[in-house]
């Protein structure tokens, strides 16, 4: 029988895919949250902010993705107990979320802080002429500004996160790559087949998702 | 204005509203500001003038603490400049500063640019704002122009809503760092003469400039600074007639022969 006529297959798949999304979905609102705070530290006028913030991203840019879930599995939940959820799928769930955005947060604050750069410093410095506080001169006169500069790269975070995602499926999760090993395994000749369908899926949910960055950049453009 | 002042009694109207005493800054190994003593009186009109490089910006600089000191003393209206937090924002709000470049928040609209402090700092209900920026922006000659974005004005329309901006805080002194500078020469003039008004109406300013005739016409005082050094402080009819120092009369050489 066909691999994908078979109602089985097909709903793994589908609910493979589905777990993608909500890794991406989640971890993603995460990020941004954590790397636009983790980049106001960095620009911030307190050392101890912005040592954090440095320390931050240079730890977690530069451990492997997989480390890092690895350790979410096995140091927080094995070793320290931490538990997001009682239930074990959600619970394995969660601690991927965490690894996820706790890793991508990291490249969100350096797309951030490099868009922050773009920002001619005259404009904080009018801010804070007159009385803004750090916090507002962020949040009303600069990061406005950066949008442009930050929302392309944010774009590329994003959908590398969504492939990052499938490394949640090591630590047993099963998303879509581990749902595509499984078929493979059972309907060998069909690999190839199998392998286009899965980077298919991926290509059509992302390739949209990049021309859309694009497009929003270009419209959140400032006038110089 | 100085219905205000004496109102705000953390001073007499007697004392100075800005006040340097022995002030030092370096930029690393570079002495920018040498033991600088400097005092403004209420309404009082300060031209910084000198070479390039004499510290006349960071000077400028240092009184709202966009630019930190060293050593010395700083005190505004009594008290002396906060060193961060809210205190230091809220005395920024009380001294408004033009800059050479404008530095009208691009992504806002002329009205916007106005309206921002006084709503977000002061608190202020964004329909009373709004009628005091229109008036303000009818005050420098472009009530027309509020709905536009910066980059759509011409360079003298821009400082003038920058000027508009900082008078929108109701500031108890206004500072200028070469307003005209990045100016095209037929722009200067409109500039000039938004300034000269508020001279006359007694606001308390200090104003970097290599505008000459403003600073013959308009000050009260003329201030020359040479490598870091406040040379001299004189009524500028004393200056420009009779400057004391070799400094100040090799600089006036230069500028006014041409
Ligand atoms: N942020 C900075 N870091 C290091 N050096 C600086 C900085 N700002 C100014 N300087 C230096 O300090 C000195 C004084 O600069 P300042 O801008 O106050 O001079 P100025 O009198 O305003 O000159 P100009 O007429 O060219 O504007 C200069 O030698 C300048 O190079
Ligand atoms: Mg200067």
């Amino acid at each position: 029988m066909d691999v994908f006529s078979d109602p089985r297959n097909l709903d793994a798949t589908v609910s493979g895919f589905l777990w993608i999304l909500k890794l991406t979905g989640a971890s993603a609102v995460l990020a941004l949250v954590l790397g636009v705070l983790l980049a106001a530290m960095r620009v911030s006028p307190i050392p101890v902010l912005r040592l954090f913030g440095a320390a931050w991203v240079n730890i977690f840019r530069n451990t492997p993705l997989t480390l890092i879930i690895f350790f979410c599995y096995f140091g927080l939940y094995s070793t320290l107990g931490l538990t997001l959820s009682e239930d074990l799928v959600r619970n394995i769930y969660w601690l991927g979320v965490v690894g996820l955005s706790t890793y991508t947060a990291a490249f969100v604050c350096e797309a951030v802080r490099s868009g922050i750069n773009t920002v001619p410093p005259g404009q904080a410095e009018a801010a804070r002429a007159i009385g803004l506080t750090f916090a507002q001169t962020l949040r009303i006169v600069v990061l406005p500004q950066a949008g442009r500069a930050v929302v392309a790269p944010l774009g590329s975070i994003l959908i590398a996160l969504c492939k990052n995602s499938t490394i949640v499926g090591t630590i047993g999760l099963m998303e879509s790559s581990s749902v595509m090993k499984d078929l493979i395994n059972s309907y060998g000749n069909a690999g190839i087949l199998i392998f286009a369908v899965f980077a298919g899926v991926f290509a059509l949910l992302l390739i949209p998702t990049g021309y859309f960055f694009g497009w929003l950049a270009n419209r959140l453009a400032v006038r110089r | 204005m100085t219905e205000r002042n004496q109102a705000d009694g953390a001073s007499g109207a007697d004392q100075p509203l800005i006040r340097l005493d022995g002030v030092n800054k370096w930029f690393g190994p570079l002495h920018v500001l040498r033991d600088i003593n400097l005092s403004v009186n209420r309404g009082e009109v300060v031209v910084v003038i000198g070479p390039s490089g004499s510290g006349k910006s960071t000077l400028c600089r240092t009184i709202n603490r966009l630019e930190t000191i060293n050593s010395g003393t700083i005190t505004f209206d009594g008290r002396p400049l906060p060193a961060e937090g809210r205190a230091l924002a809220r005395l920024r709000s009380e001294v408004g500063m033009v800059f050479q470049s404008f530095n009208l928040f691009a992504h806002k609209t002329i009205l916007e640019n106005v309206t921002l402090g006084p709503i977000k700092v002061r608190k202020e209900k964004p329909e009373s704002a709004r009628q005091r920026a229109l008036a303000l922006l009818d005050r420098v000659g472009i009530a027309n122009q509020a709905d536009k974005y910066p980059a759509q004005l011409s360079g003298g329309q821009q400082q003038r809503a920058a000027i508009a901006r900082a008078l929108a805080m109701q500031p108890k002194a206004m500072l200028f760092d070469e307003p005209t500078s990045a100016l095209d020469p037929e722009m200067v003039g409109e500039v000039l003469e938004v300034m000269t008004s508020l001279a006359a109406e007694g606001m308390t300013m200090v104003v970097v400039t290599h505008e000459m005739g403003f600073a013959r016409h308009a000050a009260n005082r003329v201030i020359f600074m040479a490598d870091g050094q406040l040379v001299e402080d004189a009524p500028p009819a004393e200056f420009f007639t009779n400057p004391r120092s070799e400094r100040a009369k090799d600089f006036l050489s230069k500028v006014l022969t041409h």
